[in-house]
């Protein structure tokens, strides 16, 4: 039984919750568990310190762990890690710095992991129109998919240790254009509610905004939306040839549900589908299907959320 | 030879443009006997990958040089090598040995590598995952073998001594310049592909795929079995807008999301 190595997940300079979903999925492919926290200041470690079920914590401290690029992240990872198989959380970032490391080190890797059985590992394909499992042998790098194994609990005490590392950084950053809108991208949201051409117009996406505001979502988009309207970008688009995603609640408003969208979003938690046509095959898969127009749908919508949540 | 005309040889391009053949995205994926069943489904280059040649023929109309359109895969997937041919590349190269089956990523980024090796490549392009496995592992992974630079999800590029690319980060969008060699994975961005023309078309039609070969280790993940995901229990529909509210309820109650 190889050792097994947690890689913490960092948004915006903290210790991403999903890291202890990480600690699980390491658990189930046995082993004693390491959990590496790549950080600037080895404070960030503290946030992993009291996970149950973890042999060792290391904290590298690396400059490069600031940036974004890959090559800096692997090499100075690689630094400071021992052997064993590797568990990145599936997001874009860890999943360039898992191929990196995997390829540094002469393994493979297995991306967007959403169950494990020993060294049996399954991970959808074609956007989730099917899974596959690959059996492994020996180690491997690996990334997992959020909102799929629960955590670990809290309450340990494990000692940290710390490492500096540098890393070899290939590529320079010039400038960033921050995002316009403070509204989450769908790829890192837990509620998404998404509007198809079923809407009307891009300005009626609107009404879809007022919802996220209210309930904390990302807005999205269905690809026959994105392709007839220049004023919806295709970073919202969600589908096969957009972004893959697995919130807790989905809301497709005049979605039809084309295959290419369904293989986006079919393993999100909870579904609930508005739309006109009742034959529309996005309510065969919605836990809630509602059959009426979005504009008299959406208002009630509101309001009950703004009743429940005000 | 004199001086500068050497220069120039030295300096050039050799841009390549990674492709991969999978199933159409809007072909319906069945599973036979713990296998996906292709048989009836039909087979296209993958989306991104368009994206990656548009790229690639601006860094060659930007810097001069030229554009190898490269595959992994048997006979048959030499028809997106002749569709790559058809929207402007210069060369088309298929790399395949008979021996070869299932490669994990380890066996097919060392193949990549030594491919790109003896083409000479100065610039990879590929497209920022292929709509089979959607992994995304190619691009870094092979930057990584390489000893290269790379940048993945890219959505702009502006082209000189080294690409500056336009990438989504956790911020915004970042302006990155990328030191050459490097691999660049592409997203749908500022570049539409462009469509092949008729003449693209006839040269395409009359154009040679170069067969190489490379050494692939061997593979330490192989695929166990494929299987559809579960279907879901059926849902609860209501009519009419009014029952919005009730779903608004049952997601609070029923489902706690909210």
């Amino acid at each position: 039984m190889t050792n097994k190595i947690v890689i913490a997940e960092l948004t915006k300079g903290t210790v991403n919750a999903s890291t202890a979903e990480l600690v699980s999925a390491a658990q189930a492919m046995g082993g004693d568990v390491t959990v590496v926290v790549p950080c600037t200041d080895a404070s960030m470690a503290d946030a992993v310190s009291g996970y149950d079920g973890v042999a060792k914590v290391i904290a590298v401290k690396s400059d490069v762990f600031a940036g974004n690029d890959s090559s800096g992240w692997a090499s100075a990872l690689d630094s400071a890690m021992p052997a064993g198989t590797v568990l990145f959380l599936a997001t874009a970032r860890s999943k360039d710095v898992a191929a990196r490391l995997a390829a540094r080190r002469g393994l493979s890797v297995v991306q967007d992991v959403v169950s494990i059985e020993g060294n049996n590992l399954t991970s959808p394909i074609y956007s989730g129109k099917a899974n596959q499992t690959v059996a492994v042998n020996g180690d491997a790098v690996v990334s997992v998919r959020a909102n799929v194994f629960s955590g670990v609990g809290s309450g340990s005490s494990n000692d940290v240790s710390v490492v500096d590392a540098s890393g070899d950084v290939k590529t320079a950053v010039q400038d960033v254009m921050e995002r316009a809108s403070a509204r989450l991208d769908v790829s890192e949201a837990n509620i998404i509610i998404s509007g198809g051409r079923g809407m009307g117009s891009p300005a009626n996406f609107s009404h879809l905004e007022a919802v996220a505001d209210t309930i904390g979502a990302a807005v999205g988009a269905s690809r026959a939306a994105v392709d007839t309207w220049e004023e919806i970008p295709h970073s919202m688009q969600v589908g096969q040839t957009g972004k893959t995603v697995n919130p807790n609640l989905y809301i497709a408003v005049g979605i039809s549900g084309a295959i290419q969208h369904l293989a986006g979003m079919r393993s999100s938690k909870y579904i609930v589908a508005i739309n006109k046509d009742a034959d529309a095959p996005i309510f065969q898969h919605a836990d809630y299907g509602i059959v009426a127009t979005w504009e008299e749908a959406l208002p009630v919508f509101q309001d009950a959320l703004s009743s429940l949540l005000g | 030879m004199n001086r500068t005309l050497l220069e120039d040889l030295i300096e050039m391009s050799t841009i390549i443009v990674l492709v991969k053949q999978v199933p159409d995205t809007n072909a319906k994926i069945a599973v036979q006997g713990g296998r996906v069943d292709l048989s009836t489904v039909k087979m296209e280059m993958s989306p991104y990958d368009g994206f990656a040649i548009e790229t690639a023929l601006r860094h060659k109309e930007a810097t001069g040089g030229t554009v190898t359109a490269l595959t992994v895969g048997g006979a048959g997937t030499e028809k997106i090598l002749k569709d790559a041919k058809a929207m402007g590349v210069d060369n088309i190269v298929r790399v395949w040995d008979d021996s070869w089956s299932e490669l994990d990523s380890n066996a097919l980024q060392s193949v990549l590598k030594e491919s790109i090796e003896s083409l000479g490549g100065t610039a990879v392009y590929c497209g920022k995952s292929a709509a089979d496995t959607g992994a995304g592992s190619t691009g870094p992974g092979l930057a990584e073998r390489l000893g290269w630079a790379n940048a993945s999800n890219v959505i702009g590029a502006e082209f000189g001594d080294a690409v500056t690319v336009s990438m989504p980060v956790e911020a915004g969008v970042a302006k990155v310049s990328v030191p050459l060699p490097a691999v660049i994975s592409c997203d749908k961005g500022d570049f539409k592909p462009r469509k092949a023309n008729v003449k693209g078309i006839m040269m395409a039609k009359k154009a040679q795929v170069e067969l190489i070969t490379a050494s692939a280790p061997a593979s330490t993940v192989v695929v166990a079995s494929h299987s559809m995901p579960a279907a879901k229990p059926a849902g609860k529909t209501f009519e009419g807008g009014s029952s919005a509210s009730q779903v608004v309820q049952l997601l609070r109650d029923e489902a706690n999301v909210l």
